[in-house]
């Protein structure tokens, strides 16, 4: 772990864009765009947990081992949706 | 060029004491200890304990199993012994029983280490694995019959406690996690100055690739339990389908940690084989790149193909297409190490201690697990013999033909190193020889009566698969005596076997140049390394 | 005689501890060894995201009607809180990495009083759910509300029970400019219960 985090200055504005993120998500949840609502919400979300891990869980500043452990199980994750997948939408 | 006992450094004080991390004595010594070589011993005696507990509910299975009929013990009662035989050899045996026990032991050794990266997480982890036997232990009041896959409709069911035996195995698979976690940080952090990747042992390899699947696939059969509990508990209906859900759902997150856990169970033991051929061959070990990094391979490439499980399940045809394809490359990592052990003999000058005879032993029965295997993952060969007979031996080639005779070749080979005493080689090759006709009596007349439709599983079956079942019980109580004959021996060796050198097979990895027994903190200075451990005859990698 | 690990056993352990790792490998060791563990966790709710997937393809309608019966101003405040809460805790972090145990204490005690709010929150919500007659088992998507947010809550629960004990550490003086390690691996666990959530959010009370 490095001794150098983010300074308390970055850790509110990261805080500032995840509530902006937060308020645009519940927004857009009330438009109908059809498919496009899922893939949306889970874009937001998915740069709001980048943010959080990046700054928060500061992997910005870690090296490329901590990347590849945290990076792994998102792999491992896919694969089981898909090997799922695989069967059930092909029933 | 032969071996000498007594050769090897010690790097010992004088006052260093002769039992070493044996010396001291007392019950909190053992029970809050920290120290790794202490852990791995506990973790020992309990899963082998549980090897004998599970052999006794084999025996009576093949004992009932003589007779075609409802005879010696009623239906119910044999779906509980079969259930119990499973459950207990997999999830408190054979999946610990090289990691946690002889891993724990020999990791830090290996690696030039004192001990692992999180010690008291460590002895957390042996703790939470006895609080996870209590608890199934206590489920036994009302004794699971569902098989140790506990497939849901059944297992929401069944008045058995599934619950509170979901809770005991998410309890053992958190051991599991922990020690995994433990040994993958410990073998990034600790080595040894020197010791670079390509200068680890092989077995460190392969408890690293174990430690990667135990991490990953573990968690998934905590959640697979923990919703098979809620289900009886509050009746959520993942998998019932009178509520919308999906029983086949149950078997792709059980068999996704279940396909990975059988290269738990084997890399560990095909890590042990490769310590052992080198040293009883006086060769280097020969591919170690390779047999490196297709540890690695198998571990991520057996996370793909867990559906071969459930062809006859109601799968996709789809599905069943793209998992048979996938199983078919699990193979080749797999073979490599076999010729490369083979290939590491060729031209050796090879002693039969009973090491080898355990390795050796191994490499014949794990190949012909193996090949069945392939037969399996063929998708019209295994709707022929799902769920007989062929499976039940095709997996007993593999777990006890190789995990078992991996893990027995490891205690042989480390029992001096443990325990400061040798064994009887005679009672080792009487045991040996005795087991080794035992389990093929036994299992490949399995292989016969699966191929010819005897279902697994069933208490009742056709009475023209009598003969045969007859055979098979024959051979195992040859096995079982073999076992009893090699306990015997480990018993005699622990208070009556002669001191054992530090080196006494004249292997070169860092732990046969520690005493025999090692001292609480492993070396007395952290050695640096310059070399791998497999320069046997002076020869370079 | 079983009289309890005695002074000789723990000052034994003490000795193991102290002569294991130098402080600059124990660090990272630490660091490697938390983000393993929050792997693992990604892996258990997993589990259950990949049913989620899978139901929802086969029960479109079922998710549209059920999920508007959530709700979605509960679910957005609880978002805000848990995202404040991560803010605390990043800026305790800092706070000690500058060996301003007071101001860690302060922004832990906020933290957990954040993550209190959470639990009531969501205790609010499930009694509104039971009162109407959905709970666990009504149909597959209350089930998965329930079972992804009950779980949630669980490792909630635990992550108070872990950041409570490194405020009472805290207090007794554990911490300092140069060693607050446990305090760094609290809070990843921390952050990562944030984020389980700001997937959790969209996926039950915003997206039908």
């Amino acid at each position: 772990m490095k001794e150098h985090g983010s300074g308390t200055g970055t850790y509110i504005l990261v805080c500032a864009a995840l509530l902006v993120l937060t308020v645009i998500t519940v927004a857009v949840s009330y438009v109908h765009l059809g498919t496009m609502n899922v893939v949306v919400a889970l874009l937001i979300a998915s740069v709001k947990a980048s943010l959080v891990a990046l700054f928060f869980m500061h992997l910005r500043y870690e090296s490329g081992l901590v990347w590849g452990f945290a990076l792994t199980p998102l792999f491992f994750l896919v694969l089981i949706i898909a090997g799922t997948l695989s069967d059930t939408l092909f029933r | 060029m032969g071996k000498h006992h007594g050769e090897g450094e010690r790097t010992l004080n004088d006052d260093t004491p002769a039992r070493g991390y044996l010396e001291e004595r007392g019950f909190w010594s053992w029970a809050y200890t920290l120290d790794h070589k202490r852990i791995g011993v506990m973790y020992l005696y309990t899963t082998l304990f549980f090897f004998l507990l599970g052999g006794v509910f084999a025996l009576l299975m093949r004992i009932k199993l003589m007779f075609p009929g409802e005879q010696v013990v009623s239906n119910h009662t044999y779906n509980v012994l079969f259930t119990m035989h499973g459950a207990l050899m997999i999830f408190l045996f054979i999946i610990p029983a090289i990691p946690s026990g002889l891993g724990n032991f020999f990791i830090p050794l290996h690696i030039g280490a004192r001990d692992v990266a999180f010690p008291r997480l460590n002895l957390m982890s042996y703790w939470i694995f006895v609080a996870g036997i209590v608890v199934i232990l206590v489920s036994l009041v009302r004794p699971m019959d569902t098989g140790w896959t506990f497939y849901t409709p059944y297992s929401a069911k069944t008045s058995a406690d599934v619950t509170l035996l979901s809770f005991g195995i998410f309890l053992i698979g958190m051991s599991s996690i922990l020690t995994g976690l433990n040994f993958l940080v410990t073998i990034h952090k600790l080595r040894a100055p020197g010791m670079t990747w390509h200068r680890m042992p092989l077995f460190i390899w392969s408890m690293y690739a174990t430690s990667i699947i135990q991490v990953l696939a573990t968690p998934v059969v905590g959640i697979t339990f923990l919703l098979l509990a809620m289900e009886r508990l509050f009746g959520v209906g993942f998998f019932d389908p009178a509520k919308g859900g999906d029983p086949i759902l149950f078997q792709h997150f059980f068999w996704f940690y279940s396909h990975p856990v059988v290269y738990v169970m084997i890399l560990p033991a095909m890590g042990v084989i490769s310590e052992i051929v080198p040293v009883f061959s006086r060769k280097p070990i020969f591919g170690y790149n390779a047999i490196a990094y297709s540890s690695l391979a198998i571990a991520v490439f057996g996370f793909f193909v867990w559906g071969h499980h459930m062809f006859v399940s109601g799968m996709s045809g789809t599905a069943a297409i793209i998992f048979s394809l996938l199983t078919f490359s699990v193979a080749i990592p797999t073979s490599v190490k076999v010729f490369n052990w083979i290939a590491t003999m060729y031209k050796g000058s090879i002693t039969f201690e009973s090491p080898m005879l355990y390795a050796l032993t191994f490499i014949f029965l794990f190949v012909v697990g193996g090949l069945t295997g392939m037969f399996l993952g063929a998708l019209g060969a295994d709707i022929h013999v799902h769920d007989t007979y062929f499976i039940v031996a095709h997996f007993h080639y593999t777990m006890m033909g190789g995990t078992v005779m991996g893990l027995l070749a490891g205690l042989h080979f480390w029992f001096p190193k443990m325990t400061g005493k040798m064994l009887s080689e005679k009672m080792a090759r009487t045991a040996w020889l005795l087991m080794f006709l035992g389990f093929n009596v036994t299992f490949l007349t399995q292989f016969l009566l699966g191929f010819e439709g005897m279902p697994r599983r069933y208490a009742e079956y056709p009475p023209q698969f009598q003969a045969l079942n007859i055979v098979s019980t024959i051979g195992s109580w040859i096995l079982a005596t073999g076992i009893l004959i090699m306990f015997a021996n480990f018993v005699r060796g622990l208070f009556r076997g002669e001191p054992a050198p530090p080196n006494p097979w004249n292997a070169l990895s860092l732990d046969w140049k520690t005493g025999s027994p090692p001292p609480t903190e492993n070396f007395r200075e952290i050695p640096t390394v310059s070399d791998w451990p497999y320069g046997y005859a002076g020869r370079r990698p | 005689m079983m009289s309890g690990p005695g002074a000789h056993e723990k000052a034994g352990i003490a000795a193991h501890e102290a002569s294991h790792m130098d402080p600059a490998t124990a660090r990272e060791a630490a660091t490697l060894g938390i983000w393993t563990f929050l792997a693992t966790e990604v892996l258990l709710f997993g589990g259950l995201f990949t049913a989620y997937v899978i139901f929802r393809i086969r029960y479109p309608e079922m998710f549209y009607e059920d999920h508007l019966k959530l709700n979605r101003v509960l679910g957005a405040v609880n978002t805000v809180v848990l995202i404040c809460s991560s803010l605390t805790v990043a800026l305790g972090i800092a706070a000690i990495r500058r060996g301003k145990v007071g101001l860690l204490r302060l922004y832990l005690f906020l933290t957990l009083l954040l993550a209190g709010t959470f639990l009531g929150i969501k205790y609010v919500e499930y009694t509104e759910k039971f009162h109407h007659g959905l709970h666990p088992g009504t149909d597959i998507f209350f089930s998965l509300y329930f079972a992804l947010t009950g779980l949630h809550g669980i490792h909630v629960l635990a992550g108070m029970v872990v950041l409570g004990t490194v405020l009472f550490l805290a207090g007794r003086g554990k911490y300092s400019e140069g060693y607050h390690t446990p305090v760094e691996i609290s809070g990843l666990y921390w952050h990562f219960v944030d984020l389980v959530w700001i997937y959790l959010f969209p996926l039950l009370y915003l997206v039908g």
